[in-house]
């Protein structure tokens, strides 16, 4: 166990080193630096700003200097907003990404879950199919269209919640509901294919022979290994909320990460979007870690290799 | 999902057999179970409906030039006149959606072929090389996997050319990787059976092997997930378009119409609800042809994981 953590937390290292240079010099290489809004400056000052920020160093050097600035988490300071530190805008704004995505996938489990579950014990009914054609529709209506649709509905028309900002537990709601939907139908999707495969399965037959209740033949019996599908899936959804809240983060004027990245990547922020970037993956990663084991720990069948 | 490409090979195992005894009994079977499958159908009709109104909007009698405005006409609500209402240059809305889905199903189909043709040569030759390549070919995968795409996407499109060029390469590039995950799955197994020993015997090369017997074997699961893609790939681009990053004005895909129609929402409603519904629609007809598809040529594998 110990062995395999290590072996993944190594593993990790290069993987940020190759996102960080394909960045890096995907960057580079583009046209255009981060002063070009400001064409009109003398030159003078343009090699001042270019010394300041270490831009006038060969290319090799400014790439070794931020490889060793990086693994120090030190972006430096932002191209934009010269005053603020790179940490120091990531570190604000990830919290409220944090916690946008966290209540997303929490309220898409609390609610896909059940759903999964209620289709796969009555397979085939009206019910089944109903759930399953509302889970594909949630699939298919993307954020940036639910988006919109909820706040013409709910806060343009019936004035419910606040169409946008992220000020008081109101605010919360339709950004939550428009990253979650899309998820809980995935989620249920999920638990219903795991919960058929694990209802066939012998150890089921046993638990209803004894006479167990049904209740508790589902809940406690196949719940446990009808729900790993959910636990794997866990890592990606993680890692499509992060994209999907970008967009919401823009609907709904949210001042998240997923705004400085494209905000950053539109004004040639280099020192921002790297930052973020890196962040990003690091994060990531860390939670896969997290699912595997957890995966692990449910599923005293797989062996950790 | 790494379950996917182990349940795949039945159908594999039974398309070989089938395509040596009586090559289209498995086609044909899984046809009759397609169309029992009431969705899945009505889903086909309604996206070759769309395929062909798309195909032939700049031809269609009485359908509005998508980029001719009307200042004067502004935004309008949907009229008879307008079916879909203008919007605030006072263009056609209707026209800008058959317009819009031309780009979007372009691009979502382009974009799978890509990934269709970058997925299968890599995975067909991962699994018949086997050993050593296979390891080393995987073991990339693996690591492109766990990078955060479309971040990478997202810079590419912001420092090179927005061109709808660069859009197909890099939507191709993000989805091959499960593409050609599945095909080695498949590929490990046929790769063992007889016809292809057969094949080697009658003196064809490797390269012949792959490509003329391997991989149309592995047609059936191929042909399941490019339905999958093709939806992935539409949401991807309306995805960048409505980050400003997709194709670039006066062309308009829908993810750009919903997004130039977002910003007007509360005057503007229709801007969003047409583009919006016609987007919707169109991913959910692949998805339900998608599940449809794998239940008809997947019998043994009914579960509804993806």
């Amino acid at each position: 166990m110990a062995a395999f953590v290590l072996r993944r937390v190594l593993l990790m290292i290069p993987t940020l080193w190759v996102i960080a240079t394909l960045t890096f010099f995907l960057m580079r290489l583009a046209p255009g630096g981060p002063f070009l809004a400001e064409k009109d400056i003398p030159p003078a000052a343009k090699a001042q700003l270019e010394k300041a920020y270490g831009l006038d160093r060969p290319l090799g050097q400014q790439y070794l200097s931020f490889l060793t600035h990086a693994a120090r988490l030190d972006f430096g300071p932002s191209y934009k907003f010269p005053a603020r530190q790179v940490r120091e805008i990531i570190f604000e704004a990830f919290p409220v990404s944090l916690e946008l995505g966290l209540w997303a996938l929490l309220f898409a489990t609390l609610i896909g879950v059940p759903i999964g579950v209620i289709a796969a014990v009555k397979q085939n009914s009206g019910a089944d199919f109903a759930a399953m054609a509302a889970a594909l529709a949630g699939v298919s209506i993307p954020n940036f269209v639910l988006g919109p649709a909820l706040v013409l509905g709910l806060s343009l028309t019936l004035f419910l919640f606040p169409p946008a900002l992220w000020e008081g537990p109101q605010s919360r709601i339709l950004p939550v509901l428009t990253l979650s939907t899309a998820y809980v139908a995935y989620i249920a999707r999920l638990t219903r294919g795991g919960m058929l495969e694990v209802l066939r399965q012998d150890y089921i037959r046993t638990a209803r022979a004894k006479g167990l209740p049904e209740r508790k033949v589902v809940f406690k019996h196949a719940l446990k290994l009808g729900i790993l599908p959910v636990v794997s899936y866990l890592g990606p959804a993680m890692a499509r909320i992060v994209m999907g809240s970008i967009v919401v983060e823009t609907l709904f004027a949210i001042p998240g990460l997923g705004r400085h990245l494209v905000n950053g990547a539109f004004n040639r922020d280099y020192t921002l979007v790297l930052g973020v970037v890196l962040f990003y993956a690091a994060f990531l990663m860390t939670l896969n870690l997290v699912v595997d084991i957890a995966y692990t720990r449910l599923d005293p069948r797989v062996e950790l290799s | 999902m790494s379950g996917a490409a182990p349940a795949f090979a039945p159908t594999a195992d039974a398309g070989a057999l089938a395509s040596s005894s009586r090559p289209e009994s498995l086609w044909a079977d899984a046809w009759k179970r397609l169309r029992r499958n009431r969705a899945a159908v009505c889903s086909g009709i309604f996206l070759l409906a769309l395929g062909l109104l798309a195909v032939s909007a700049p031809w269609l009698p009485g359908l509005a030039n998508p980029t001719a405005q009307d200042l004067r006409l502004g935004a309008t609500p949907p009229s008879s006149a307008h079916w879909f209402g203008t919007d605030e240059l006072g263009r056609d809305t209707l026209a800008r959606v058959i317009h819009g889905g031309r780009i979007s199903l372009l691009v979502g189909l382009v974009g799978t072929l890509v990934s269709l043709v970058i997925g299968v040569s890599y995975g067909a030759v991962a699994g018949y090389r086997g050993g050593r390549t296979d390891e080393m070919m995987m073991r990339a995968v693996d690591v492109l996997y766990s990078l955060p795409y479309i971040f990478l996407v997202i810079l590419l499109l912001v420092f090179f050319s927005r061109s709808i060029l660069m859009l197909f390469v890099a939507l191709g590039l993000v989805q091959w990787l499960t593409m050609a995950r599945i095909v080695r799955g498949q590929v490990l197994s046929l790769k063992q059976q007889n016809f292809v020993e057969a094949a080697r015997a009658l003196g064809a090369g490797d390269g012949a092997i792959i490509f003329r017997h391997i991989v149309p074997n592995t047609l059936g699961p191929v042909i399941v997930y490019t339905t999958l893609t093709v939806p992935a790939v539409i949401l991807q681009e309306a995805f960048l378009s409505f980050l400003g990053l997709g194709v670039q004005p006066p062309a308009a895909s829908w993810g750009t119409l919903v997004s130039d129609g977002a910003r007007l929402l509360a005057l503007f409603p229709w801007l969003v609800i047409f583009p919006g519904l016609a987007l919707s629609l169109t991913l959910f007809c692949f998805n339900f042809l998608g599940d449809g598809l794998r239940d008809a040529l997947d019998p043994q594998d009914r579960r509804e994981v993806s």
